[in-house]
């Protein structure tokens, strides 16, 4: 027996099946993952053709893998909750990976929440960066360690509350897009900072990048389920979600509104909400033919039943993308157009 | 002794019982905490996977028509559309299109699986009627269960006139306030915002009545207002007039034990990971345990001692201490990378898992073989055994029961692992059961993490079942590890 075991792990070790593979294969975003597992699920169901793996590991990591070459040993999607870079463009390109499709499926909203039983108020883009920036200007223009605990400390008109906020770790998709969405913005909207973008766009970066240490803004883990929990104990504190979660868990939370707009699926679509970030999948063009099922999953992908106003992926919270724009980003991924390099920023 | 010599040596004596007096208090203290963050730990997980266990279904007549389902080609049958034609027919007064759709969304887009099973396994079914289970949605089964809100009912005091002007009915009674909801007339209603003077939104057409009387019409009320739930005022509404005519039945969820994962909560199970798992500790164990148990006893009983074993022997104690993701690195290079194994499968999850457990099996093998006296090695050797002999025929047997329950609680620790497996891409969606170890599969705690990271509420349950059958898999065997301890245990 013994000997036979030591026999089954030495080919184990050498063999090297490098067969051809009858399933597609996705990595990525965890954002975007439980829209494209819901896809994977539904293609399985329908085509008759294996059901694709989609793995978890997030945008970067995904890029990473997808680019890495082509052939059955690569993915060949990859889910993305922001735009290709140009560095992982090249890397791609480098790695033979020349044939890109991107394909924009719809927008993920941030939401600024809290306990559904707490009284709400609004908050612009420019409040938030003052209540959560490591650094704040002060009124001359000169950069000071943030010395506001309470909302009615940065804006007398919000209410006398303790700041307190519960926001993704930096390894979160969500936690990039807040930054960009709101923390880069709210920066930029003061005279200063944006004085200081011009001159030295190095230091700009440090400013609104980096969130206060001082225990007031805590990173909760990406678990966003664990922050929902928390905030129904405390009415003082908040939540950055993204909108899937709110919309989900509407019983306990609720979000606010940002500049003057509440979240909802009608404003996010519309882009009358500006804190939404855009979804992508990205296809190996060069995989069609090789790996069955690509166009077709694309086809599922895109389809009115997937990603349409009432698909099934809106019921899981993502937002649709508005009619025009739907039929364009169809067109274009069912005829595979490739990702050119002027196309990526 | 003086007076006073006396009178210290009694007030050491009386400090040192307090002392230890002191002591034991600390260590009762120490248990109890512990006792208790254990038990409420357990006793909250267990709570929040009760309503995993057992589901919502509605249990209905269903036709199976054979123009929906061919009986030529029966597994390419429209399963789904005939069980929602019963659905509906539950329902006949619910007509316009839109509300057909909502209580069509009440039912699971996989509804039709028993039925299916059931008419594969026997097609002389195809034209007859049979009754089936049929699956709901999660939010549905939520909603029966009381998780999403509470529903009080009560029943209608005095009179109700129900006024009917072409489509429009108008209600007037005691208790019809503006937003109230009615039961009444085998129909159902909610009343305008304005009130009983304009007509009242139909939930449900009732049939021909125009004064229903007292106690024979009902009021219902939510505790969550419609906002903050996914089933809506009208939904709700059918589902409890379903309930009255009992077409649920609570049965126990066969699917969360017999499928794999799934998006829709309702469908999701842990069988996939399951069997993962046992894919991933058989090779394991088919790996690191003869290895380990060959290291440790050439490690021990024949390896010279020199400079070369002692570093041999740091490494290995060092080895034991690394954390697991630097197995996963190290699997994702020299498996993935210079092998090129396929990524997610059971087979390198299992090579991985293997050398972190490793160290743990040489260091508990080697403690077990020097714990065996020399007395029965030299005993052997007296009589003229070899020393692989002595070995083979007396120490190993000796020192089994040690080894095993090394091997037992390293594979414990290693069964609850997903960091390393993060890196070799088993850390995915995958639907299908694997049957091989070429597949690709997941193990349990990566569906445990994967699940508690979904915003669906019925996922939450779930994770907490699965948590639950993770630790029972945990406990049976460390008692198997005790068993196998107690049972070949020798005293000498």
């Amino acid at each position: 027996m013994k000997r036979f075991l030591f026999a089954a792990s030495l080919i184990a070790l050498t063999a090297v099946p490098a067969l051809a593979r009858d399933q597609i294969r996705i990595v990525g975003s965890s954002t975007v993952y439980p829209f494209t597992t819901a896809v994977a699920e539904e293609f399985g169901k329908t085509s008759g053709m294996k059901t694709p793996v989609v793995e978890s590991t997030g945008t970067g990591g995904g890029f990473k893998l997808f680019c890495a070459g082509v052939g059955v040993d690569h993915p060949d999607f990859t889910n993305a909750s922001r735009a290709i870079k140009k560095g992982e463009y090249e890397d791609c390109a480098k790695n033979g990976v020349t044939e890109v499709v991107e394909i924009k499926v719809g927008f993920d909203g941030l939401a600024f929440a809290h306990a559904a039983s707490a009284t709400a108020f609004d908050v612009t883009k420019q409040q938030l960066f003052m209540a959560l920036a490591k650094q704040v200007p002060d009124k001359e223009g000169k950069l000071v360690a943030n010395p506001y605990t309470m909302w009615n400390e940065i804006d007398a008109a919000l209410p006398a509350q303790k700041i307190e906020v519960y926001g993704p770790p930096p390894t979160s998709g969500t936690r990039d897009s807040f930054m960009e969405l709101v923390m880069e913005k709210g920066a930029e909207s003061f005279d200063s900072l944006k004085q200081m973008k011009k001159d030295d766009a190095k230091a700009f970066e440090a400013v609104w990048k980096s969130m206060r240490e001082d225990g007031l803004f805590v990173e909760a883990g990406e678990n966003d389920n664990l922050i929902v929990q928390k905030l129904q104990g405390n009415t003082n504190a908040f939540g950055i979600f993204g909108f899937a979660n709110v919309a989900e868990n509407a019983a306990q939370i609720k979000a606010i509104a940002v500049d003057g707009v509440v979240p909802t699926f009608e404003t996010i679509s519309s882009g009358e909400y500006k804190v939404a970030r855009p979804l992508f999948v990205y296809a190996k063009k060069q995989h069609v033919g090789v790996v069955p099922g690509m166009a077709e999953f694309v086809a599922e992908y895109t389809s009115e039943k997937a990603t349409g106003e009432d698909g099934y992926l809106s019921e899981k919270g993502l937002i649709a993308l508005l009619g025009d724009e739907s039929a364009k980003v169809r067109e274009s991924a069912n005829a595979m157009t490739v990702l050119t390099a002027d196309m990526v920023k | 002794m003086t007076e006073k010599q006396r009178k210290v040596q009694a007030g050491n004596i009386a400090r040192r019982y307090a002392a230890e007096k002191r002591f034991r208090l600390y260590g009762v203290a120490a248990l109890t905490v512990t006792t208790a963050f254990l038990a409420v730990l357990l006793v909250d997980i267990v709570w929040r996977s009760l309503p995993a266990y057992l589901q919502y279904n509605a249990v209905m007549t269903v036709t199976v028509d054979a123009s929906k389902i061919d009986p030529a080609k029966p597994a390419a049958g429209d399963f789904e559309g005939v069980v929602k034609a019963a659905w509906r027919e539950q329902l006949p007064s619910v007509e316009s299109r839109a509300d057909r759709r909502l209580l069509n969304s009440l039912l699971s887009n996989a509804g039709g699986s028993e039925l299916r099973r059931q008419v594969l396994a026997d097609p002389s079914l195809i034209g007859k009627e049979v009754s089936v289970p049929v699956m709901l949605s999660d939010d549905a089964d939520l909603y029966l269960k009381g998780v999403v809100t509470g529903v009080a009912r009560a029943t209608g005091d005095g009179p109700l006139q129900i006024r009917a002007e072409g489509e429009n009915y108008f209600l007037s009674g005691r208790g019809i306030d503006p937003g109230a909801i009615v039961l009444a007339a085998g129909g159902a209603f909610k009343i305008a915002p304005e009130g009983s003077s304009a007509p009242a939104e139909v939930i449900a057409a009732p049939g021909p009545a125009a004064e229903v009387p007292a106690g024979q019409w009902q009021l219902l009320s939510f505790d969550t207002p419609e906002t903050g739930r996914k089933i809506g005022d009208r939904q709700a509404v059918w589902l409890e007039m379903l309930r009255d005519k009992n077409v649920f039945e609570r049965q126990v969820a066969w699917n969360f034990f017999l499928n794999g994962d799934s998006r829709e909560a309702e469908q999701a199970g842990i069988l996939g990971s399951i069997v993962g798992s046992l894919m991933v500790v058989f090779v394991t164990v088919a790996l690191s345990l003869p290895v380990g148990v060959a290291a440790a006893i050439y490690l021990e009983e024949f390896a010279p001692k020199n400079r070369l074993t002692e570093l041999i022997e740091v490494n290995i104690n060092n080895l034991a201490a690394v954390p697991s993701i630097i197995f996963g690195l190290l699997g994702l290079a020299v498996f993935l990378s210079f092998f090129g194994m396929p990524r997610s499968v059971p087979l390198v999850g299992g090579l991985v898992i293997a050398l972190m457990s490793l160290p743990t099996i040489i260091i508990a093998s080697r403690a077990a073989v020097r714990a065996v006296p020399p007395s029965i090695r030299e005993a052997a050797l007296g009589i003229g055994a070899s020393h692989q002999q002595a070995v083979f025929h007396h120490v190993l047997p000796l020192a089994m029961p040690g080894i095993m329950t090394g091997t037992i609680l390293a594979l414990a620790s290693a069964i609850g692992e997903t960091a390393p497996l993060l890196l070799i891409g088993m850390v995915a969606f995958i639907v299908d059961i694997p049957s091989g170890f070429l597949d690709s599969a997941t193990v349990l705690p990566v569906q445990i993490y994967l699940w508690s990271d979904l915003p669906e509420k019925a996922f939450e349950a779930r994770t907490a079942a699965a948590i639950v059958v993770l630790l029972v898999i945990m406990m049976v065997l460390n008692a198997l590890a005790i068993y196998l301890r107690k049972r070949f245990e020798r005293r000498w």
